[in-house]
């Protein structure tokens, strides 16, 4: 195990997370730049760097991380920006912390579904020359995803719907959530089909929103703030499988194994599904949930299912999946997994109000970029 | 305390204005194995990976995950950065506190740009605030044009000191075997060439190129177990200005001021004429290698036309500047600010060839994009 320097969150903020938000991108980063820096207890001038999370293609916008400079406090400050999930910009923050060269690093991600064309734009994430042409886009990319996992193991539809009564029910807890809904099985399977076998219940809703958080390495963690703002990171991981699907297995999660192994070999972790006591886990679709638990060795491969079939996974469970509500609530693309990682901060402090899971000392964030879960980042926080 | 980096290989394209024999992830994987060649490594040494271009040109989205072929990325870490025309010291940048934190000891950063794929101006066009500024601002060369009159004004700059640095840089590429455009001219040349934007003229601009770079970054103990002579970071440091065009300070470079400022306090640099032996910057037009001299404390504001008219930036002068032939002769935008990183590291290990400085071992390396942004990486033969 390598040595490292601990660093920990000493603030987050979170939007509102909504559809049609009225507030614009540099809006919504200066609410939760500033709710973060209240939250930590600090001002602007003792944030040292700022890694922002922006996306050309998203904001619709060639360098979109021009329009949020002066909203995210970066004026005369080294700023730098990561395209992608919230998670991968949280992980250059923390390197940018631990190279030495910072105390304090603020990580801020916005997103704006609602004023996206989000088959268009995920769409061009696949090869021009011949995938593109066949339509793909993350919709019917996942449907290809939940089929060849259902057929790897016999899964059933009714079983996925499973995740969204649970995590639409997790949203009534959670007053950030878009959709919290007390849905039945029912309700999943009649909704209408948005490419089979996925249908509208089982789909991450647009969603507009942004999330902030702030890293501190030892020495500042101590003297800028108190103990109960304190959380640390105990392992972090990050790793890509192959980009043509025709190269994958889409049920194979060898890339999500790969980098929670390094997460957890860093955290010194040996039985993540009994050491973590709640996780917040990318389900922009619900097959998405299973199937991420299994390659977090949370439960064996073809098992996560079963799993969530027996409850283990719900919030009273032995352990909470998404009690926030999850990407099902509430998805705002580059802040999605930046949003975990804030929610299993404020359940660590014990903040996490109606959606607190009792007595969390340890907990998993995650997230991915590209398509059909290419490219995962898994985070192991502490008390 | 993080660790002390070194970059120990170095790998570019050549660069063209069609690359029509290679897609984008042809010419990273050209890059990249051309880096892991200058290293003697191969893609199993490489503990993570890190990307950048901008991707509004060649519309790719998530280019990070399309690229894992030409990158060698399959099952390792990697993601992307980018952030305008600085993307490619944005990456180096990246390559360098990855090293530098523990996680990983030996780092791939990787720039690129297909230029002939995209349309390069109206993408461009879009960074400017889409109701205030779009209209007035829009594209690469205005801002440009803006900021030179204003010097010319104030200083009493003229368009023969941009000339000079624009046959300067021209006639360098000529030993540069990478370079996009390879062309003598005087500067009557230039004078003489169509006007752009005033007082841009056409070879005073700089082209859009396809081409990559890949440069690798290793922390201290595998650098100097892997590398005969590593070019070390010395400092890395970016500043940026406000959002909007219209509140900048046009007759200075502010955020060039800052991060030159801050990297030479880094180095323990306090003449940086007299102590850098090469520099590799990031001028999209020939006006910057006028007016950013200043900005670069290389003399008082508005002397740089004295120093230029001298002959100091020379090849045979007192701090030869783009022996590459720079930005105007090669520019694939996404790799344009890692190729200066990357001539410096060949400056500083002396593979540069025809183009090499005799015995350099202090090297300055620029990037410059977004809304006046700065980057600065300087490079040396010792360690920091």
């Amino acid at each position: 195990m390598r040595y490292m320097e601990r660093v920990a969150i000493i603030g987050v903020g979170q939007t509102k997370y909504e559809s049609g938000k009225r507030d614009n991108f540099a809006e919504m980063v200066f609410e939760v730049t500033n709710k973060a820096m209240e939250d930590a207890g600090i001002t602007k001038n003792e944030i040292d760097n700022v890694v922002s999370v922006s996306s050309d293609f998203w904001d619709g916008r060639t360098i979109s991380c021009m329009a949020i400079s002066d909203a995210s406090a970066a004026y005369g400050k080294d700023i730098t920006t990561v395209e992608g999930d919230g998670t991968f910009g949280a992980i250059y923050g923390l390197m940018r912390n631990l190279s030495g060269n910072y105390g304090t690093t603020l990580v801020v991600a916005h997103h704006k579904g609602t004023e996206s064309n989000m088959n268009g734009i995920t769409n061009t994430a696949f090869d021009p020359l011949v995938e593109r042409k066949l339509g793909l886009d993350a919709v019917s990319s996942g449907a290809l995803q939940a089929r060849r996992y259902m057929s790897a193991y016999g899964l059933l539809e009714e079983q996925f719907a499973l995740v969204s009564v649970k995590n639409h029910g997790n949203a009534k807890r959670n007053p950030l959530a878009m959709l919290p809904m007390d849905i039945t099985v029912e309700d999943v399977m009649g909704s209408r089909m948005v490419a089979d076998p996925l249908k509208v219940l089982d789909c991450s809703p647009l969603t507009d929103g942004a999330c902030a958080i702030i890293l501190a390495s030892e020495t500042p963690a101590h003297k800028l703030t108190t103990r109960d703002k304190r959380v640390w990171v105990k392992g972090v991981g990050h790793c890509s499988d192959a980009f043509r699907m025709g190269d994958r297995d889409l049920a194979d999660t060898r890339a999500l194994k790969d980098a929670a192994d390094r997460a957890y070999t860093m955290a010194g972790i040996i039985d993540p599904a009994k050491e973590i006591d709640v996780a917040e886990v990318y389900d922009a679709f619900t097959y998405m949930e299973p199937l991420w638990l299994e390659g977090l060795g949370i439960c064996d491969d073809g098992m996560g299912c079963e799993y969530l079939e027996r409850g283990l996974f719900d919030f009273e469970g032995d352990l909470p999946i998404n009690p926030s509500g999850g990407r099902l609530s509430a998805n705002p693309v580059q802040v999605a997994g930046l949003a975990c990682m804030a929610e299993c901060v404020l359940q660590l402090r014990g903040e996490a109000g109606d959606h607190q899971v009792e007595g969390a000392d340890t907990a998993l964030a995650h997230g991915i970029n590209g398509m059909c879960g290419q490219s995962h980042c898994v985070w192991v926080l502490g008390r | 305390m993080g660790n002390r980096v070194g970059i120990i290989g170095v790998g570019q394209t050549h660069h063209a204005a069609k690359r029509l024999d290679a897609s984008g992830v042809e010419l990273i994987a050209e890059a990249v194995t051309r880096a892991l060649d200058d290293a003697e490594l191969t893609i199993d040494d490489i503990d993570a990976i890190v990307v950048g271009n901008m991707d509004h040109f060649e519309n790719i989205n998530y280019v990070d995950t399309w690229a894992v072929d030409g990158l060698g990325a399959f099952m390792k870490p990697v993601f992307k950065v980018t952030t305008g025309g600085t993307t490619g010291t944005t990456v180096g940048a990246c390559g360098y506190y990855q090293a530098a934190s523990g996680l990983f000891d030996i780092v791939l950063a990787v720039g690129w740009e297909k230029n002939s794929e995209s349309d390069t101006q109206a993408a461009i066009a879009t960074c400017a605030n889409p109701i205030l500024e779009r209209d007035s601002f829009a594209g690469a060369i205005g801002p440009l044009a803006t900021e030179y009159s204003m010097y010319m004004k104030a200083f009493g700059a003229t368009e023969e000191d941009a000339a000079i640095v624009a046959a300067r840089d021209r006639n360098n590429a000529l030993n540069n075997p990478y370079a996009h455009s390879r062309q003598q001219v005087t500067v009557e040349d230039v004078m003489k060439s169509p006007m752009l934007s005033y007082p841009i003229k056409f070879l005073d601009m700089c082209p859009r190129s396809d081409g990559a770079c890949a440069v690798i970054f290793a922390n201290e103990k595998a650098a100097r177990k892997l590398c005969p002579e590593p070019a070390w970071v010395h400092a890395s440091v970016v500043r940026h200005d406000y959002t909007h065009f219209g509140d900048l300070e046009w007759k200075f470079m502010p955020t060039l001021e800052r991060a030159s400022a801050a990297a030479y306090k880094l180095a323990g640099i306090t003449k940086p004429l007299e102590e850098f032996d090469v520099a590799e910057l990031y001028l999209p037009a020939s006006t910057c290698g006028v007016k950013w001299m200043d900005s670069l404390w290389f003399c008082e504001h508005g002397e740089a036309p004295d120093l230029i008219r001298k002959g100091t930036f020379e090849m045979d002068g007192q701090l030869p500047i783009n022996p590459s032939g720079g930005v105007i002769s090669t520019n694939p935008i996404g790799a344009t600010a890692l190729i200066r990183v990357a001539e410096g590291a060949w400056q500083i290990m002396g593979k540069s060839g025809d183009r090499q400085v005799e015995g350099a071992s202090l090297a300055l390396c620029t990037g410059f994009g977004g809304c006046s942004w700065s980057d600065v990486m300087i490079l040396g033969a010792d360690l920091p």
